[in-house]
């Protein structure tokens, strides 16, 4: 037993000097506790990207499917979308300057630009709900053609994906007001401004594909 | 702002762990949402007031939303080729692929299926 101990000790000390193909990390050879947790939203968001991917294709597929119902340039209302196209793009800068005022350790007014962006995203989804209800008043219910179907999944989805949105949002707006910017505080935020603009991306796609290029047809 | 955040050799508590690099400048956010404004109101307003032929249009207002797709992958979400060593980039860039793989490989299919099987085509775009 006694002279196997130095020999022990050898791949020990080699050990030390093996993780050095990590380039980027040289300075930190521990993992601190949420250090992957911003990847990992990351690639969920990817997959989310996948689910919107077969919804925009399904739309794609079914887009021209009125089965003697109405078509896009009769029901779309281009005002009411630029409209909700500015709100959402306007929410993006003021997620953007919540941010930048958490990065400057400014509570208040990453509180103050949390809370408009939030009011925003109501608006979005106010505004959405209103154009559904008129749709569903005209008789272009989701029931009515294989279009229609497939244009209240993928827009309802974003919707829906707005409103869990806010729902985060406003449970950071409590979480801030109880303890501050904390790292881990600054972690959420930090994923949630991934994932609200990353729905901002979704609706460039929604504007563009479903409701100009359907005015198109 | 970008190179505050990224030199945090100090192990500061001030930095999130994991951070991704930097979470952009004001003018980062401005330059951005300046690009997206006008990226925004183009196709609009080709729609709305039909200036251009419709195959002219359809084909400027997809090519202005994959530009804005980029402009706000950049300023907003802050994808480059160092955010947490290059990952980002390389889900983005293989998430990308499927996205186009999927849509593009859908509506060929479909669409000449609908053309050898459907007694009458109503195309889209070129009526």
């Amino acid at each position: 037993m006694s002279n196997t101990a130095p020999e022990a000790s050898a791949p020990v000390a080699l050990d030390h000097e093996a993780p050095s193909f990590y380039v980027l990390d040289d300075h930190e050879h521990h993992h601190e506790p949420g250090s992957s947790t911003m990847l990992g939203f990351w690639i969920y968001l990817m997959s989310d990207a996948l689910i919107f991917a077969s919804l925009f294709a399904t739309y794609g597929v079914l887009s021209t499917a009125y089965a003697g119902g109405p078509t896009p340039r009769e029901i779309f209302e281009l005002p009411l979308v630029a409209v909700n196209t500015a709100i959402l793009l306007i929410s993006s800068i003021t997620y953007g300057f919540a941010m930048i005022a958490m990065q400057e350790g400014k509570l208040g007014g990453t509180r103050a630009w949390l809370a408009l962006t939030g009011l925003l995203g109501i608006a979005f989804v106010g505004v959405e709900l209103y154009e559904f209800s008129n749709l569903i008043a005209e008789g272009a219910t989701p029931q009515r053609s294989a279009f229609l179907s497939a244009f209240f999944t993928l827009v309802a989805t974003h919707g829906l994906h707005v409103t869990f949105g806010i729902i985060w949002l406003v449970v950071m707006l409590v979480q801030l007001g109880q303890r501050g910017l904390h790292p881990e505080n600054q972690r959420r935020l930090m994923c949630l401004s991934m994932f609200w603009h990353f729905l901002d991306v979704i609706w460039i796609g929604v504007f563009t594909f479903v409701y100009l290029l359907g005015m198109l047809r | 702002m970008n190179e505050a955040t990224h030199n945090h050799g100090h192990h500061g508590d001030a930095h999130a762990p994991g951070e991704m690099e930097g979470h952009g400048s004001r003018k980062g956010y401005l330059i951005g949402f300046l690009l997206s404004v006008v990226l925004t109101a183009i196709p609009f307003w080709l729609v709305m007031t039909g200036t251009l032929s419709t195959q002219v249009t359809a084909i400027a207002i997809i090519a202005l939303a994959v530009v804005q797709i980029l402009v706000h992958t950049v300023c907003f979400l802050h994808v480059n080729t160092r955010s947490e060593g290059g990952w980002t980039l390389l889900a983005y860039a293989f998430a990308a692929v499927i996205v186009l793989i999927v849509i593009s490989g859908s509506l060929w299919i479909m669409y000449h299926l609908n053309t050898n099987m459907m007694p009458v085509v109503q195309t889209g775009m070129g009526s």
